[in-house]
């Protein structure tokens, strides 16, 4: 049984198409990106995987469970992890209490386990040494560490990585990327957005590529950023060849 | 004061106890690209932000064309030719995407961008100018962002993470579209992840680490070594590719 599976899910805002009979399945533990050109319904499909957006068409399962009268919390205690692109952390709290609170609420800790749970995240992403600075103070790299923290106090089965390496310079990807493959070597399955291609490129090992809502590739990474089709509507020419040299 | 058209002095600028910036200086001349490189927390956007009177420097001076404009509102700034595209883009999430370009175009000076121009530039935009800016994606929204600061034609343009949440093809237009800018004599003060990319179209690149200039020069001055020192501080092993 796939842990995600999605059937013919579809969503439009207006006349913008986010989501055109998306089908596709995650096994436990696998790793995939998303790529796709900005306004491809990335964020969306996310947004309907975690609940914050309802389908206007098809099913969502997670894990068996039918996710149509899920709510958003729920969800997250069933196993599913988020990020967004804009960290928002509780600024006026600190970095442990945010992450505190995601243990306590996402994975239903109480006491020594929430705190253990808390701290885990935080030292996994190597947020230790802030654990008592208040998350408004963090620079933007470990906005995105608190953020992927928080996700992970939730104790999750999947995580949902929105653009967590954009804005980063090239060691701190390299720093990112080794902490999701270290998370992937423990059975927690990754759906990663990415636009820095190169950064999917070393963790996943299947790519996803959205375009009007609409999957047009689905494969071995190699592959779909060699398409015609992926390049000509997203890579382009120039840019991809430096991030891939 | 030579012919800069922006002047940065000994610029110091706190974030309560923290020093995001100490003793910075630099200039940027016409038709000139100055890329800003330096690691998460050097204090790149706290200058750009200090530039645009987002913030308040704690000592130094900033002049545009000669003239001191360090007490000036960010507003007044703008009226001058000074134009910040702010990292998170932060448009007006209440307006339609035209009327967030309106915005850019108020009291804008001539020059070669119009909201016609940027139409061109940005196809999916001219059907979806009614739109109100929140319901864009995160990249659509840096597109329109990036598009706002054009309109107005400024003489200084402070681009902070330009390529952030950008498709691929689309950074691609962005960054062809930089020698057309800065022909137009317009001074170009660049930060950008993407270290190869910001170098990439740089005259100059000035490196900050934890908030002083660690290093200077032209592109072809500088190697990837010398660069990546000036960005982490001492030696580190040159990034290598997990691929």
């Amino acid at each position: 049984m796939p842990l995600l599976q999605l059937v013919g899910v579809s969503k439009k805002f207006g006349q913008v198409v986010v989501g055109q009979e998306i089908t596709f399945q995650l096994e436990e533990g696998a790793a995939v990106g998303i790529i796709g050109p900005n306004g491809a319904g990335k964020t969306s499909l996310f947004a309907m995987i975690s609940g914050d957006v309802k389908p206007d068409a098809g099913e969502i399962d997670f894990d068996g469970h039918n996710l149509a009268r899920v709510g958003q919390a729920a969800r997250a205690r069933l196993g599913i992890g988020r990020t967004y692109q804009v960290p928002r952390p509780f600024e006026h709290m600190t970095v442990f209490e945010n992450a505190l609170l995601a243990a306590q609420q996402g994975a239903r800790a109480r006491g020594q386990a929430a705190y253990a749970l808390a701290y885990g995240a935080l030292s996994r992403t190597g947020l230790e040494e802030w654990a008592n600075a208040p998350a408004g103070s963090l620079a933007l790299m470990h906005r995105k560490r608190l953020e992927l923290a928080r996700a992970l106090a939730t104790r999750p089965r999947i995580l949902l990585l929105d653009e967590i390496a954009g804005g980063l310079t090239d060691l701190e990807v390299n720093d990112l990327t080794a902490i999701i493959r270290g998370l992937r070597s423990e059975g927690i399955a990754v759906l990663w957005i990415e636009h820095v291609v190169r950064a999917l490129l070393s963790t996943v090992d299947r790519l996803l590529c959205l375009s009007s809502g609409s999957i047009i590739a689905d494969g071995p990474p190699k592959d779909v950023v060699a398409s015609e089709a992926v390049r000509s509507i997203y890579l382009g020419g120039k840019i991809i060849n430096t991030a891939l040299s | 004061m030579g012919d800069a058209l922006l002047e940065v002095k000994d610029l110091t600028v706190f974030h309560g106890q923290l020093c995001a910036v100490s003793g910075v200086s630099f200039t940027v001349e016409p038709g000139e690209v100055l890329t800003m490189v330096g690691a998460n927390g050097a204090g790149k956007s706290t200058l750009l932000l200090t530039i645009a009177g987002l913030h308040r420097q704690t000592s130094g001076s900033i002049f545009f064309k000669g003239s001191d404009v360090t007490k000036l509102a960010p507003q007044r700034r703008v009226r001058l030719g000074i134009s910040l595209v702010p990292e998170g883009r932060r448009l007006f999430p209440s307006l339609t995407l035209e009327e967030n370009l309106q915005v850019g175009a108020h009291h804008a000076s001539k020059g070669v961008f119009s909201i016609e121009r940027i139409y061109e530039l940005f196809d999916w935009m001219p059907e979806r100018r009614r739109q109100r800016a929140w319901q864009f994606s995160g990249g659509e929204q840096q597109a329109i962002a990036i598009g706002r600061a054009l309109v107005a034609n400024p003489q200084v343009l402070l681009l902070d993470e330009l390529s952030l949440g950008l498709a691929p093809i689309v950074i691609e237009r962005i960054y062809a579209l930089i020698p057309e800018i800065v022909a137009q004599g317009v001074g170009i003060l660049l930060v950008e992840q993407d270290v190869t990319l910001g170098v990439g179209v740089a005259n100059r690149v000035h490196c900050l680490l934890e908030g002083k200039t660690s290093l200077t020069g032209t592109p072809q001055e500088l190697s990837a070594q010398q660069i990546e020192r000036a960005y982490f501080g001492g030696d580190m092993a040159v990034a290598e590719d997990p691929t």
